[in-house]
């Protein structure tokens, strides 16, 4: 019960600072309330006892994507001015199709699993043995190097973040004047 | 006693909020930020199966640390493309840097 109310404050909090981020016409106050949406979804990682998980999320969104998200708001300051519409001229439709989407994929959810808690099929989290949750941090610190599990993977994406780092730095260096 | 529908939908609602930014925000970088709110999303139902399908395997965590270095890799590009276009063009309006169509 308890877990609940938890989790319907933690969601509601967290679809809220989503929507001030997609709707708030000062971009700095929506970056804020994106890290506060960051903030809810590490909560619901929680919630799903993904604690390492949760780490990850408060050091490379809250710490790292936020932090650049406002950087680049501030480098582009003259766009932080609040008089002019934050929408296209495109907005309704995209209400429109983004409620669709969302009504379908409701609809489909609800059709294969049930509303109510403790109805099957997963009505409820299967139990699981704290100690099973705790040995899946180092279960995934092996997965990840493991030959037969994610090193390719793994690999490719230390590859593709330093490609992304050179990148950002050429993307933005200034260009020199003659 | 949480359903895994909750989850769903929370994620599901996070998702098309997202989406409805992408489609309907000016400025590219709060197109940049919608993104990221998507991709949480999609984090969210990563993790709610891994928890109520498989809790024993860490598929779902692996997968989730993936998508958490990509969204680093995107937001890192995305921004420095921002702030080259800015030097370049002086705006960033996503509806102003339509030199492509023409």
């Amino acid at each position: 019960m308890i877990q609940q109310i938890i989790f319907i404050v933690i969601s509601f909090l967290t679809l809220l600072m989503g929507w001030i981020v997609v709707t708030n016409r000062n971009l700095f106050h929506a970056a804020l309330a994106l890290m506060g949406s960051f903030l809810g979804v590490a909560g619901l990682y929680v919630l799903l006892d993904a604690g390492f998980l949760a780490a990850a999320q408060l050091l490379v969104y809250i710490g790292a994507i936020s932090i650049l998200i406002i950087f680049a708001i501030m480098m582009t300051r003259r766009l932080m001015q609040t008089s002019e519409t934050p929408f296209n001229n495109q907005w309704v439709l995209g209400g429109i199709t983004s409620l669709v989407v969302f009504a379908v994929i409701a609809y489909v959810v609800l059709q294969v699993f049930p509303w109510q808690p403790g109805a099957q099929p997963f009505g409820a989290a299967p139990e699981v043995p704290g100690a099973v949750l705790e040995a899946s941090v180092t279960q995934l610190g092996a997965a990840l190097v493991s030959v037969d599990q994610y090193v390719l993977p793994f690999e490719v994406a230390s590859v593709l973040l330093l490609a992304a780092l050179i990148g950002a730095i050429v993307v933005a260096w200034p260009e020199k004047k003659e | 006693m949480i359903p895994l529908s909750w989850y769903l939908i929370v994620s599901a609602a996070l998702f098309c909020i997202g989406l409805f930014g992408v489609f309907a925000r000016r400025n590219a970088v709060a197109i940049l930020m919608a993104i990221e709110l998507m991709l949480n999303a999609v984090n969210i139902n990563l993790l709610a199966f891994w928890r109520y399908r498989t809790p024993t395997e860490p598929i779902g965590l692996a997968w989730s640390i993936f998508v958490l270095a990509l969204a680093a890799a995107e937001a890192a590009v995305g921004l420095a493309l921002v702030i080259s276009i800015y030097r370049e063009r002086d705006t960033v309006i996503a509806e102003e840097l339509d030199t492509l169509k023409y």
